[in-house]
């Protein structure tokens, strides 16, 4: 498995876990009152288990596991790379950061998200390819 | 394919259907065709489809197909395998009884129903981070 794909991977569980705990702490709260402001949690317990966990843990697997170039670099420009899993984790935080930053922040989230995404399926798009090809 | 990850599969696309049928539910309620005799069934049924169905798929092939942990545990422990199993299918369905019954009566039995589900959902993502971690690894 490539560096990358492992530093996916793992924020990937980071967010898992994070959302899971963000969630069990609403719905426990939910059931049996003990934080009364719990429901503000809710953007980022979604934004956390949707793209953190799922988005990013199939991005991190697609890096690794789709057929690589037979000829230059197995996997494409690792610099771009790189920039994509830095700019898709700026852009999970800031997403998720609705009740603590202004609504131009979780804008600019979702538009690094997209950059993000964008790069890494520029890298991986000529990766997806017949036999032999 | 190990027998875990057939039970995570099977049991993925039980709660597939399981969450199109409460989706046909709440979409029978909403348009007045269905009277629904509890209250509070939405988030099972987004919780069916982003936990039951895809990430326990996603946990079952990660289970099967991620490198090997090492020859001698090559998926490294299926006691934390089967703990993630038993508590996300566990903690799934004593939300889909707490919190209706929660939402609808006001039960003080069914809040501690929702805070043993929160606690067993938590324990499973636990178990499941742990038991992966170690296999996310260079080559």
């Amino acid at each position: 498995m490539p560096r990358l794909s492992v530093w996916f991977i793992h924020a990937s569980l980071i967010y898992l876990l994070t959302g899971f705990l963000l969630g069990a702490l609403m719905l426990a709260n939910n059931g049996v009152e003990f934080i009364p402001s719990a429901w503000a949690l809710l953007p980022a317990h979604v934004e956390f288990l949707l793209a953190g966990w799922i988005m990013q843990l199939a991005l991190g697997t697609a890096y690794w596991i789709l057929p690589r170039h037979t000829r230059g670099l197995a996997r494409g420009s690792a610099e771009l790379g790189w920039l994509s899993f830095g700019l898709f984790n700026l852009g999970v935080l800031l997403a998720a950061s609705s009740g603590l930053l202004s609504g131009a922040f979780q804008f600019a989230g979702r538009v690094l998200e997209v950059l993000a995404a964008g790069l890494l399926l520029a890298l991986i798009w000529p990766r997806i390819k017949a036999y032999g090809a | 394919m190990p027998l875990l990850t057939r039970l995570w599969i099977k049991t993925a696309l039980v709660y597939f259907v399981l969450g199109l049928l409460l989706g046909i539910l709440l979409a029978g309620q909403s348009a007045g065709i269905i009277r629904l005799p509890v209250q509070g069934l939405f988030p099972s049924y987004i919780h069916f489809l982003a936990v039951g169905w895809i990430s326990q798929l996603i946990i079952g092939v990660v289970f099967w197909m991620f490198p090997k942990y090492s020859q001698q545990k090559p998926r490294r422990s299926d006691a934390l395998g089967w703990v993630t199993y038993v508590s996300l299918n566990l903690g799934l369905a004593l939300r889909l009884v707490g919190e209706p019954l929660h939402s609808t009566t006001q039960a003080a039995w069914a809040g501690w129903l929702m805070a043993g589900s929160a606690l067993l959902l938590l324990a499973a993502g636990v178990a499941f981070v742990i038991n992966t971690w170690g296999r996310v690894k260079e080559k």
